[in-house]
């Protein structure tokens, strides 16, 4: 092996500061919502215990934090559920280069460089306009599969333009319906991929602010909470629930990379080595 | 190839059926309308709804349809309107210079110092899992940093680098920007790792058989082949912090605006006509940065 260069190790640290750029200040909020029940938002460190995570299950410290989560979860795999349904369709239509494809992925586009508030706004107003009360499930959701729906439909045709179309002609050829070629070919070819699409609906969704902000009517959702604490709170129990809140999305992203990771595992042992040169 | 195959299936399924199977339009449209529904419903509809109510009136309490100029007059005649776009650009231009020296040599020693593949994807899955947390739990973070008891403050002071705590730490322009590149300097290393990874080594190794020194490789060759990447990576840093409102609010302490924050005071004293107007001037400029930029990249080629 070649010998490094003396700017690997230069780079090298560089990197390791970003890491530390990038992880510390979430790793010191871990650290301080740990503080004893006297301590304040910064260090030093007044004793350590478990006292404001106890305060988050106590309704007059910190609000209705448990619904507004619960809420969370439920409209994030919704989002997430229907960014990969429609990501896939919106993949294998685009495929077809049908007339009227042009502008549909400029508007793709549109909808990940519009600013968010534009999207809230304009939501929230057809919804008033109309008389329709806004709601979580409804405008909320809606305003968010338009900050999904780019980043599954952008993974989708990166799968597609590498995807080689001589499967589905053998699959035709040995007398498959579309629907048999979609389902037994197509699919399992792409699964894996569709992990990292549910991943984004999901984590994109569960935390989205500026979106959800003025559709998400008269109950709110986790992140919308934590923004109203920010006002009004100015003790470490807001520390408590930025840790668990990023442990839980750690835990998520944990599962989704590891179902990858499996998969993957799973395709290499029962793949079949046919079409493969000898080794 | 897909053309050939559907010239020599033509004449069968003539043959073999009298009915037509439907054209791939029909089947494209089909396959495409939940997403041409939502993006129809919750985009087009609502920029729509913006545009035809910037030129609606508003009392205190609600808003009236008319066709009037007012709130535009009213926009173009203030000089916070301009002071606040100006703001605006100059955090999108500070922010894109950080995140893209950052993130290339982030992503430059990712593609190029990494030897084996799984390590390269393990080090950019590092780089990139904060995205997939909370950006306000990831602003609140900074607080016990910057703050003016907070860790900076301490660690200078004992250092005896300064005598008196910093107040520009927080809540000031610096902490804004400090914020966005640590939220967005992500956007810049994704594409631009993205498309240093397509770059030929024999490319490389004949520009150092050739005579290059390091830098003119870099330069001369990595730079060039990476600009697709970089301007990807602009698109959405610059977009992403001029359609801002929350990370200049929360991280200035509200002492600093830019334009997303002067639709949403708008929005929070109930005149969204005023509002608005602003976000149709937005979202003009907005797509007029990315009209310029998109004339350097083809996005379809790089997918």
């Amino acid at each position: 092996m070649k010998r490094r260069p003396r700017s690997f190790y230069a780079l090298t640290a560089f990197f390791a500061l970003f890491l530390v750029f990038l992880y510390g200040p979430t790793l010191t909020i871990a650290i301080l919502s740990f503080q004893g029940p006297q301590g304040g938002l910064t260090f030093p460190m007044r004793g350590t215990s478990l006292h404001w995570f106890r305060d988050l299950f106590e309704q007059q410290a910190v609000g209705d934090i448990w619904g507004a989560f619960r809420r969370s979860l439920v409209l994030g795999l919704m989002v997430m559920v229907t960014t990969i349904l429609v990501s896939v369709m919106g993949g294998l239509a685009f495929r077809k280069r049908f007339a009227g494809s042009g502008l549909l992925f400029y508007l793709i586009v549109t909808a990940l460089v519009i600013p968010s508030i534009l999207v809230s706004l304009g939501v929230g107003l057809i919804f008033s306009q109309a008389g329709i009360p806004v709601h979580w499930s409804t405008s909320g959701f809606g305003a968010q599969l338009t900050w999904t729906l780019p980043f599954g439909l952008l993974i989708m045709f990166a799968v597609f333009n590498r995807f080689d179309p001589a499967f589905e002609e053998a699959a035709r050829d040995l007398g498959a319906s579309p629907w048999q070629t979609i389902r037994h070919v197509v699919l399992p070819i792409i699964a894996p991929s569709l992990i990292g699409v549910a991943l984004f609906g999901f984590t994109l969704s569960y935390d989205e602010f500026a979106r959800t902000l003025l559709t998400a009517g008269s109950y709110n959702t986790l992140p919308l909470e934590i923004f109203g604490m920010t006002t009004n709170v100015t003790t470490p129990v807001i520390f408590a629930l930025g840790t668990l809140t990023t442990a839980f999305s750690f835990g998520v992203i944990g599962i989704f990379l590891a179902v990858f990771w499996l998969m993957g595992r799973r395709r290499a042992r029962l793949g079949s080595e046919t079409g493969k040169p000898a080794p | 190839m897909t053309e050939q195959t559907a010239s020599l299936d033509a004449p069968a399924a003539a043959r073999a059926k009298p009915r037509r199977a439907p054209s791939r339009h029909a089947a494209g449209w089909l396959l495409a309308a939940p997403l041409a529904a939502v993006l129809g419903l919750f985009l087009v509809l609502p920029i729509l709804m913006i545009a035809i109510v910037s030129f609606w009136g508003a009392t205190e309490f609600s808003i009236y349809p008319a066709f009037q100029f007012d709130n535009y007059a009213f926009l173009f005649g203030s000089d916070v309107t301009y002071r606040v776009f100006g703001n605006t650009l100059k955090y999108a231009l500070i922010t894109w210079l950080f995140t893209l020296l950052i993130g290339f040599t982030v992503a430059y020693y990712l593609a190029f110092h990494i030897r084996s593949l799984t390590w390269q994807i393990a080090l950019f899955l590092l780089c990139t899992i904060p995205f997939w947390t909370s950006n306000i739990i990831r602003m609140i973070s900074w607080i016990p940093f910057l703050g003016r008891e907070g860790i900076a403050n301490s660690a200078l002071l004992s250092w005896g680098v300064i005598d008196a705590p910093l107040d520009w730490l927080l809540f000031s322009d610096f902490s804004v920007i400090l914020a966005f590149v640590h939220l967005y300097t992500l956007f810049m290393v994704v594409p631009i790792f993205n498309t240093m990874m397509r770059i030929d080594t024999s490319l490389i190794e004949a520009a150092v058989d050739a005579g290059a020194t390091g830098w003119q490789v870099l330069w001369h060759v990595i730079v060039p082949l990476t600009k697709p990447g970089i301007m990807i990576g602009t698109i959405f840093v610059v977009t992403l912090v001029m359609g801002d409102f929350i990370t200049v609010r929360f991280m200035s302490g509200s002492q600093s605006a830019n334009v997303g924050r002067l639709i949403s005071n708008d929005i929070g004293l109930l005149q969204y006509p005023s509002a608005s107007a602003t976000a149709v001037i937005l979202l003009i400029t907005v797509l007029m940065v990315i009209g310029i930029l998109l004339r350097f990249v083809d996005i379809r080629k790089e997918l």
